[in-house]
């Protein structure tokens, strides 16, 4: 039990309140309660990385004041605290665009759309902020089904054919993944009697048990994360979604399981996790950069070019996996390793969610998002366009941009621990994302002389920009000085 | 030896909820599979339980709470599994294309 | 030993036969018995909490969501895939033999003797007031996934509810039509609830220093309250009904509340006062039953249906 770590469980706790209000408080009123939620997300959120930051060490805070193995905690180290971060301003700023399609006016009835909307946002915030900060296994197991059933009806808020069988689609991946997780976590739990990754952590045994658990847990979280081969449900769930929907699933969702995956291999069984596996796992992020950057390049379809960037980037998370387990007595390019990542994970999150955003601002506008079809867009939508651009500079991996930071880091690393293949993967994704976020902005360029460049402001355009900027400015923070992602790090205990 | 042969028994009921989960093309299928699949690691994890028996109970509390945990959440997700499929369905029903 | 075999081979033939079956309501009459067979198992594990529950939850409720929807998709090839070819179906089946082997080999050489926190349990069940040693990890040492489950609940009555068509927003949960009108159904639909009601307020009360508790007791009072929806006696109440959402969400808000409590009086969320763990948890214990039970009840009962 920490001073601080009463932060983290209200970051949990508040929005999976706020959900449960939402119910009685109907579409008007969970509007409302989201709104007032969003200020205290952030200040808890910030208030939890100061604290990790100025002690050095984790928050923790012990559940009714059992210690596990018996009772549960709450633990927020570097990952979490930028977790926490990252989900509180993607957050806010989906719930601040959200307005104009889901608000319910003063005395308006209450549609359908509008009552699930609000509810369903909180549930992932919990849920994404629950999955970083608590440290037992099953615990994380609920978190992962809340994430699932309240991304399943986001999905297919709209009530289309095709957007339902998306959502159905999902449901079964997402489900297949929790099943095969779960056993996993039995398996654990006959091996050593306790469920904390934290009691976990320099315990695990190099034996069946223990293999066979770890090998189910990682194939169920990989579905749910959309690591290509298992990446199918993604595109088709993020065609037909809103945009805010697409936003916080491409941003959050598909994260809150692949830190489970950190959680995972590098708390419960650091040195245990054969190189060769971590090789497997690095070739499937590898073949899922260039294999879903070739289809986002094929793609007629802005929103699912978009989709298949997510695809994409997802892989980069992957290479930290041999990586990491490489180094063992490499310090120096570990702790750059397990930056990188994060990073990655992060300035995706906002470069991410800026260009759902954008494409819904401008599928809205011309009334249809054919990439063919985007001649004008930069005269009707420039600060959109341009939040498009910005985002893709970040997803390319070019100076001085957040994900130039996270490629850059990744790609050292992987020169350093002698893996140099891993670099070609790098730079030849970083070619391909050029590619296509190119073919974007040149159609978008264009201009067919036709239309009069009628602007239209509407002030989800800034928080479009907003998030692409901080996607871009994060590349410009020191954040390797600050140290802060590396406390914490369960691999790294003696 | 009672644990162990339900383990055992988890273990094939999971192979068999898997199969028909990733074999069988139709929802409601899928569906009982899912819950097939779900029942043998619940049952795995009754076999852990039952194994740490003792301190007077006849299993170790704290997986058999999980377990009922569980069972509850893996409800919710049949529900809302059933719910997307009739929907699907009635869609069908009132736009035959 | 010989009761051991003969119910794990009487799951196994059934569990196959479902997956196996041509119709589907074969199928859901099977995992219909599926789920009782292992309600058997749970007894022979020594788990009659997670018995009573498999039996309420595991048969009953879900047979009856799922013969109701195999009622209503019935005749609809409905498949979302092709079916997989003969080598893929292969392919399928290895695999799933290959997990199975590998749980098989896990299982038998998970250590001995087991690790278990049952001695910290039996050490530790004195603060809490209770003697059913898993309510006392439901409701104190794990208390923290018991709130989020119910908050779980709560979401999938909001995701359910967000799969109705928009112009059958704010009705009557459920399909149009009653489904079963008259016949037996009726009969048992007007005897059983009075007497259902009372079971279940039994086992929710024994519930803390013996098997049973709030999720079977909510399992049984959903079914107390579908049998006459079933039977067309009562109709539900419309979803926009303020009086409805409070219900559901009541419970997990109150439990969220004592929590917070907790955290400011103790200075840990889900705390409870020294000598007041028992009647808290006896308090919350009831709220979530009620709340429980009717966003159970929503669930199969299921989102409003399209006006026919």
């Amino acid at each position: 039990m920490t001073a601080w770590g009463a932060l983290p469980m209200l970051a949990v706790m508040l929005p999976v309140l706020g959900m449960v209000l939402a119910l009685p408080a109907g579409a008007r009123g969970a509007e409302r309660i989201t709104l007032a939620l969003l200020p205290v997300g952030i200040a808890l959120a910030v208030g939890t990385a100061a604290a990790v930051q100025a002690s050095g060490a984790p928050v923790v805070h012990l559940l009714g004041h059992w210690a596990p193995p018996l009772g549960l905690s709450f633990r927020a180290d570097g990952l979490s605290a930028a977790m926490l971060l990252t989900a509180a301003l993607v957050v806010a700023a989906v719930a601040l665009f959200a307005r104009a399609g889901f608000g319910t006016a003063a005395g308006a009835p209450e549609t359908r759309a509008a009552f699930a909307f609000w509810p369903l946002l909180l549930a992932l915030w919990g849920a994404t902020n629950l999955v970083v900060v608590a440290t037992d296994l099953f615990t994380l197991y609920v978190a992962l089904e809340l994430l699932t059933f309240a991304a399943m009806p986001i999905v297919c808020l709209d009530g289309k054919r095709a957007t339902l069988e998306a959502a159905l689609r999902y449901l079964m991946f997402a489900l297949l993944g929790s099943v095969l997780y779960l056993l996993g976590v039995a398996l654990i739990y006959g091996a050593y009697g306790t469920l904390d990754f934290v009691l976990l952590a320099g315990k695990a045994r190099a034996e069946v048990p223990t293999y066979v658990a770890v090998a189910l847990m990682t194939a169920g979280l990989l579905a749910k994360t959309a690591l290509l081969p298992l990446h199918l449900w993604l595109p088709p769930a993020h065609a037909g979604a809103p945009p805010a929907a697409s936003a916080i699933l491409s941003a959050l969702v598909v994260k809150g399981s692949f830190v489970i995956l950190v959680r995972l291999w590098f708390g419960v069984m650091p040195g245990l996790a054969a190189p060769a596996a971590a090789q497997v796992l690095g070739a499937l992020g590898a073949a899922a950069i260039l294999l879903g950057s070739v289809a986002a390049l094929r793609q007629e379809r802005l929103k699912l070019l978009v989709a298949y960037s997510t695809v994409a980037q997802i892989g980069y998370l992957f290479l930290m996996f041999p990586l990491l387990v490489a180094a063992p007595g490499h310090e120096a390019f570990a702790a750059k390793t397990w930056t990188g990542g994060v990073l990655q994970a992060v300035s995706h999150a906002f470069a991410k969610a800026s260009m759902f955003l954008a494409a819904g601002l401008i599928a809205a506008r011309l009334g249809q998002d054919r990439i063919d079809g985007l001649a004008g867009a930069a005269r009707l939508l420039p600060v959109p366009v341009a939040a498009f651009g910005l985002a893709g500079l970040s997803l390319m991996g070019v100076p001085p941009s957040g994900g130039f930071a996270a490629k850059w880091m990744l790609l050292t690393s992987a020169i350093e621990a002698g893996q140099w293949w891993w670099a070609l993967v790098i730079l030849g994704g970083g070619l391909l994302t050029g590619s296509y976020v190119y073919r974007v902005m040149a159609a978008a360029l264009t201009g067919d002389g036709t239309q009069p460049a009628l602007r239209r402001p509407d002030k989800r355009e800034k928080i479009v920009l907003a998030l692409a900027l901080v996607s871009v400015v994060l590349g410009l923070l020191p954040l390797a000085a600050f140290g802060l992602v590396q406390v914490g790090r369960l691999d790294l205990a003696p | 030896m009672t644990a162990t042969v339900f383990g055992l028994v988890g273990a094939l009921l999971t192979g068999i909820g898997l199969f028909g989960l990733l074999a069988r093309p139709e929802p409601l299928l899928r569906i009982l599979a899912f819950n097939v699949l779900g029942g043998g690691i619940f049952l795995v994890f009754g076999a852990v339980a039952r194994r740490g028996a003792g301190a007077g109970f006849a299993g170790d509390p704290v997986p058999q709470a999980i377990i009922l945990t569980g069972i509850v959440v893996a409800f919710a997700a049949t529900t809302l599994a059933v719910a997307l499929l009739l929907r699907i369905a009635s869609d069908d029903e009132s736009d035959p294309s | 030993m010989m009761a051991d075999g003969l119910i794990a081979a009487a799951i196994l033939g059934v569990a196959l036969a479902t997956i196996a079956s041509r119709g589907t309501f074969t199928a859901v009459a099977l995992f219909i018995a599926y789920g009782l067979l292992l309600s058997f198992a749970w007894v022979r594990l020594g788990a009659i909490d997670i018995a009573l529950t498999e039996a309420a939850i595991g048969a009953g409720l879900s047979g009856a969501l799922l013969l109701g929807a195999a009622s209503r998709v019935a005749g609809r090839g409905a498949a979302m895939d092709r079916r997989p070819g003969r080598a893929m179906t292969v392919a399928i089946a290895l695999g799933c033999a290959g997990v199975t082997a590998a749980l098989a080999a896990a299982i038998l050489l998970l250590p001995d003797p087991a690790p278990s926190l049952a001695p910290q349990v039996a050490a530790n069940i004195g603060a809490t007031g209770l003697g059913n040693p898993v309510a006392a990890v439901l409701m104190s040492f794990r208390g923290l996934d018991t709130l989020l489950e119910s908050a779980v609940l709560v979401l999938a009555v909001i995701a359910a509810w967000s799969l109705a068509p928009d112009d059958a927003w704010g009705g009557k949960p459920g399909p149009m039509q009653p489904v079963l009108a008259d016949g037996p159904l009726a009969l048992l639909a007007r005897l059983l609830p009075p007497l259902g009601i009372l079971v279940a307020v039994h086992v929710l009360w024994i519930g803390k220093d013996a098997p049973g508790g709030k999720f079977q007791a909510a399992a049984i009072l959903a079914a107390m309250w579908m049998l006459p929806w079933m039977a067309g006696r009562v109709v539900p109440p419309p979803i926009s009904a303020r009086w409805l959402r409070v219900a559901v969400a009541a419970g997990p808000a109150l439990f969220i509340a004592i929590g917070l409590a907790g955290w400011m009086t103790q200075g840990a969320f889900l705390a409870y006062p020294p000598g007041l763990a028992l009647p808290l948890i006896m308090v919350v214990e009831i709220a979530l039953t009620a709340s429980i039970a009717i966003a159970l009840a929503l669930l199969v009962i299921g989102p409003p249906g399209r006006r026919a």
